[in-house]
């Protein structure tokens, strides 16, 4: 059974600035290493944080031009697993309305982008969109 | 804070290899695609994109080598990526890119493979 509480919590908040979404995943890095996950889960996280910045910056049309990100450790007396939530104060979107992208369309299509979100499906464990009037949150985790 | 790709680019007989050096955000996918354009204006038809160089990319950075892989679908020529980290491979894997451009372990055998998949 898992803690209620995190074992470790971090709190970065981005402006949303070239090159911020690095800063974050130098902070997920670190504390998925320390929590012992292996160099090449360390960095699925890595990117799939990036991903989650790079969104919040281009898509969230936020007024504020912050990300808040959350780091939280879970497990027992060890840590087990992380959790990443990466929320923006933008305009909010709905999530079931955006298409699985296709690549054999992007190739030929004048839309090459839109990957983001598949991205960060397909590295993390699991993957939870939140997303209203009040700004979107990425929730992801990864186990070590 | 601002990550800068490096390229350096080696002609050889018939392959051209583009070695890559840090993060392939939107500017450095640009810079890639300004180098490979370049390649193909010199007549190069097969490209190698080594990436041992880089440990991160992103979204957008992708998508400027998805339109590479267009313009090298246009003119029948060939890319192909080398030295990847295993999150690259597996992202390329996510997003299908390894059905229009090969992915190869280390740069030998992707010359070759080039050379003989004219």
């Amino acid at each position: 059974m898992i803690a209620a509480t995190p074992l470790r919590e971090v709190t970065l908040v981005l402006p949303m600035a070239a090159d911020m979404e690095l800063v974050a995943s130098q902070a997920a890095a670190a504390l998925a290493s320390w929590i012992g996950m292996p160099s090449d889960r360390v960095d699925e996280v890595r990117m799939a944080v990036v991903e989650a910045c790079i969104n919040a910056f281009e898509h969230s049309r936020a007024a504020e031009r912050k990300v808040d990100i959350r780091f939280l450790v879970w497990g027992n007396a060890e840590p087990e697993r992380l959790e990443i939530r990466v929320h923006d104060r933008g305009v909010g979107f709905a999530p079931e309305a955006v298409e699985r992208p296709r690549l054999e369309e992007k190739i030929r299509g004048e839309r090459k982008r839109g990957w983001g979100l598949r991205i960060i499906q397909g590295l993390m464990d699991q993957v939870e969109i939140q997303s209203g009037a009040e700004g979107t949150t990425v929730v992801m985790s990864k186990s070590r | 804070m601002t990550e800068t790709l490096k390229l350096t680019i080696d002609r050889r007989d018939g392959v051209a290899v583009i070695y890559t050096e840090g993060y392939i955000n939107n500017q450095g996918g640009e810079e890639i695609a300004r180098a490979a354009y370049g390649l193909l204006d010199e007549g190069y038809k097969q490209l190698l994109l080594n990436l041992t160089g880089t440990k991160i990319i992103n979204s957008i950075g992708i998508s400027i080598l998805i339109e590479i892989i267009e313009k090298m679908l246009e003119i029948e020529g060939k890319l192909a990526f080398c030295a990847l980290t295993p999150t690259i491979e597996k992202t390329f894997h996510i997003m299908g890119l390894a059905q229009y451009a090969a992915i190869f372990a280390d740069e030998t055998t992707a010359v070759s493979g080039l050379r003989s998949d004219p």
